[in-house]
């Protein structure tokens, strides 16, 4: 777990435009970010919580699904950077079918955003946006394709809790993820995070719930969760939907948390003194039992939600420095793919 | 108005079996007259010289979304069987003659009747009285029939009418909104999957309906290896079924889904590298009888949206002659089988005298040069609507020149 000493210069430490996922990312862009993240989580325990960086930039916070948590950890690292930050919130009904993406994208591009953070329903909807507007674009989660920015906070969120210092990756860390794997973004995302940081992740879910072949994105596959637990040093719980567990999926929530649900006796199987997390909202009494969710020691849920608005900080500052015209950090020009040709 | 009599010279003549061989074709009143030595042109004829061309028979496309001429013209294409997925459906005998009459003079439109009204899939819809208005066959359009009940009484009443019956298959409890093949490229994407079994499910049944009732069905896209191989030993019990692909299915993987291309979304969606080469080989040993274009042009409105939010399908009329083409420079078929595949076994399944370069037959005539290189542009189709995944791809294979019952288009 050797720190890494440094990155490469200027603007070539994050050389895109935008971030559509962590399978785009490069390793050491991976611990860029969370290397810049480390100066907010320091800023947010202060007082005076504000840093102009941004100030006079417009971010946008585009949600077509519904959000809480997301958009306001987004919202306020926006003003904590001092940008001037609006939210639209279209039920993604209303904006279903249709140009009507497009044209709201366009839209957007015409009020000069300076960069868009984006929630959308549908798989690889936000890098549609993305090809058609000219600002940086953040994926704040794309149906269950990526959701970069939880997995970044659930990295450092790990990071901290191990204590380990800053250009640490996470080498060796055994981390199980377990709950409805196949409609999960913050799973792929965290997957190839994860892994590319250098741990063994493991799944657990019932086979109706396991992507086919995911295998191949060097994971461990398990149905049977104590077995899953074991030897586990981080035990990562999903969120499973309601009407997922009254007979689609699952034939009742008691069922699941009966095959699934983190209690103190379950989580006693994985390695002692095992972190737990969550990326919420939580069904409580589900897939994590409130003694676990609430644990002092081990519970890093609340954690994350604090890592969550440092890394979404850092990658609004990062993703602007272009705009901001830093020294070292060049415009990549009116491109539309965010990468350097 | 009767066309001049026509004489082809000096082309290669593509006959239902065989290497291509130097013969003259003489055509009068629309129909193909002489073949060979008693084919050379007289005082009054209208001589078209190939130049060392193919002449073959135009295309008959068993399966296209829409009438879009232009393309199927530059495609070789003179006849086309449309699916009754139209708004409104083909499930009314008036919308059917409508529809029979809509390409005339230079282009026949083949109807195909659906099979249920509304293409709802349970309540048949006026099956011979469409056949009284021009349906040369039956179809369950883009979806597959759920109820086997429904698709049993179906099968019987077709096989009584002499139908055949044009499914499609794919098992929709299990595909339910499924947009890709489920897989690594579906996994890593986020995609909303189905098994390809799916699809094997609904060809067993309809094989074992086909069987039981003594109909006649054509599986329209038959894209996986475990499918083919129920198609293949069905055919060996003598069970009266045949096999349809396009060329998205033997020229494209999943791996294309990369990227989220909605110009790569096709119901029933791209497979994995093994179904592709599983299919390459049904073509090679016969398993699939019929290569059709399932033109379907779309436009932004359909396909600049996210993956599973876009319409499927693709603008290939024009591709399709030249993609096939690569079945033949690869060894995998022969140059009349080519031909069988794109016109005779459609013209044979929807009863038309065409398809093949025989005496009596419509002179339904393409001239071909087969190696002619050009590259595939979406943005400059004939088609009305670019949506092609094969943008920018080097093809072989183009039309010189054709004909429409004698008479050349222009």
């Amino acid at each position: 777990m050797a720190p890494a000493r440094s990155y490469p210069a200027g603007g070539l430490a994050y050389p895109h435009r935008d971030l559509t996922g962590i399978g785009h990312l490069a390793r050491h862009e991976i611990l860029y970010l969370l290397d810049e993240a480390e100066q907010w989580v320091e800023l947010n325990r202060q007082s005076n919580k504000r840093a102009n960086l941004l100030s006079g930039l417009t971010i946008i916070n585009a949600f077509f699904e519904n959000s809480t948590r997301t958009l306001l950890s987004f919202e306020i690292a926006g003003k904590r950077l001092g940008a001037d930050v609006v939210n639209m919130q279209a039920a993604t009904s209303s904006v279903k079918k249709g140009e009507t993406l497009i044209d709201t994208a366009m839209t957007l591009n015409a009020m000069r955003a300076d960069a868009i953070v984006i929630r959308h329903a549908s798989s690889g909807a936000v890098r549609l946006i993305a090809e058609k507007v000219d600002c940086p674009v953040l994926n704040a989660g794309d149906g269950q394709h990526e959701h970069p920015t939880q997995a970044l906070l659930d990295a450092l969120t790990i990071r901290h809790a191990l204590g380990l210092p800053k250009g640490s990756d996470l080498n060796g860390l055994r981390v199980t993820i377990c709950g409805d794997i196949l409609h999960s973004r913050v799973a792929r995302s965290n997957i190839l995070s994860l892994s590319a940081l250098g741990c063994e992740v493991s799944l657990c879910a019932p086979p109706a719930l396991m992507p086919t072949d995911i295998e191949a994105m060097g994971v461990k596959v398990f149905h049977d969760f104590d077995a899953a637990l074991k030897g586990a040093q981080v035990v990562m719980m999903l969120r499973l939907q309601m009407e997922r567990m009254s007979g689609q999926f699952i034939p009742s929530p008691r069922e699941y948390r009966h095959l699934y649900g983190l209690s103190l006796d379950r989580l006693a199987k994985a390695e002692t003194g095992a972190l737990v997390m969550h990326p919420g909202p939580m069904n409580r009494g589900i897939e994590i039992d409130s003694q676990v969710a609430d644990h002092v020691e081990r519970s890093l849920i609340t954690r994350q939600v604090e890592s969550g608005v440092a890394i979404r900080m850092a990658c609004l500052e990062v993703l602007t420095r272009r705009a901001r015209a830093l020294p070292g950090w060049p415009p990549l020009g009116q491109t539309t793919g965010g990468e350097i040709a | 108005m009767t066309p001049q009599p026509l004489v082809i010279t000096n082309g290669r003549l593509v006959l239902p079996s065989g290497e291509p061989v130097r013969a003259d074709l003489r055509c009068e009143k629309g129909r193909i007259v002489a073949i060979g030595d008693d084919a050379a042109p007289r005082e009054g004829d209208s001589v078209f010289d190939a130049g060392n061309a193919l002449v073959a028979p135009g295309l008959v496309d068993l399966g296209v979304f829409a009438i879009d001429k232009p393309a199927f013209h530059f495609g070789g294409i003179t006849r086309a069987a449309l699916m009754p997925d139209q708004g409104p459906p083909l499930d009314h005998p008036a919308r059917v003659r409508f529809a029979a009459q809509s390409g005339k003079p230079d282009f026949w439109v083949h109807p195909l009747a659906a099979a249920t009204r509304g293409l709802e899939g349970t309540e048949l819809a006026e099956l011979a009285l469409m056949r009284e208005a021009g349906a040369r066959a039956v179809s369950t359009g883009r979806r597959w029939v759920g109820d086997s009940g429904v698709m049993l009484r179906l099968l019987s009443y077709c096989a009584m009418l002499g139908l055949v019956v044009v499914t499609h298959a794919e098992d929709a409890g299990v595909t339910g909104t499924a947009v890709a093949t489920a897989g690594e490229v579906a996994t890593r994407l986020g995609l909303p999957s189905a098994p390809a079994q799916a699809e094997a499910l609904a060809v067993a049944r309809d094989i074992a309906l086909a069987e039981m009732t003594g109909a006649q069905i054509h599986i329209r896209q038959v894209t996986t290896a475990a499918a083919l191989d129920l198609v293949r030993a069905a055919k060996e019990r003598g069970v009266r079924v045949t096999a349809g692909v396009t060329p998205a299915h033997f020229m494209l993987s999943d791996l294309e889904l990369v990227d989220f291309r909605t110009f790569c979304r096709f119901s029933p969606p791209l497979r994995g590298q093994a179904d592709r080469e599983a299919v390459v080989a049904a073509i090679g040993d016969g398993t699939i009888d019929v290569i059709a274009s399932g033109h379907d042009p779309r436009g932004p409105e359909d396909k600049r949206l996210p993956f599973a939010d876009a319409e499927p399908g693709m603008a290939g009329a024009e591709t399709l002659l030249p993609l096939t083409l690569t079945l033949v420079r690869d060894g995998v078929i022969d140059m009349a089988r080519a031909f069988t595949l794109l016109a005779g076994n459609p013209a044979a399944l929807l009863g038309a005298n065409a398809g093949r370069l025989v005496l009596g037959a419509e002179a339904d005539i393409a001239v071909v040069h087969p190696t002619r290189p050009w590259i595939v542009n979406s943005d400059k189709m004939a088609a009305s609507a670019g949506n092609t995944p094969f943008d920018r791809r080097p093809v072989e294979g183009r039309v010189l020149a054709l004909w429409k019952g004698g008479t050349r288009i222009d």
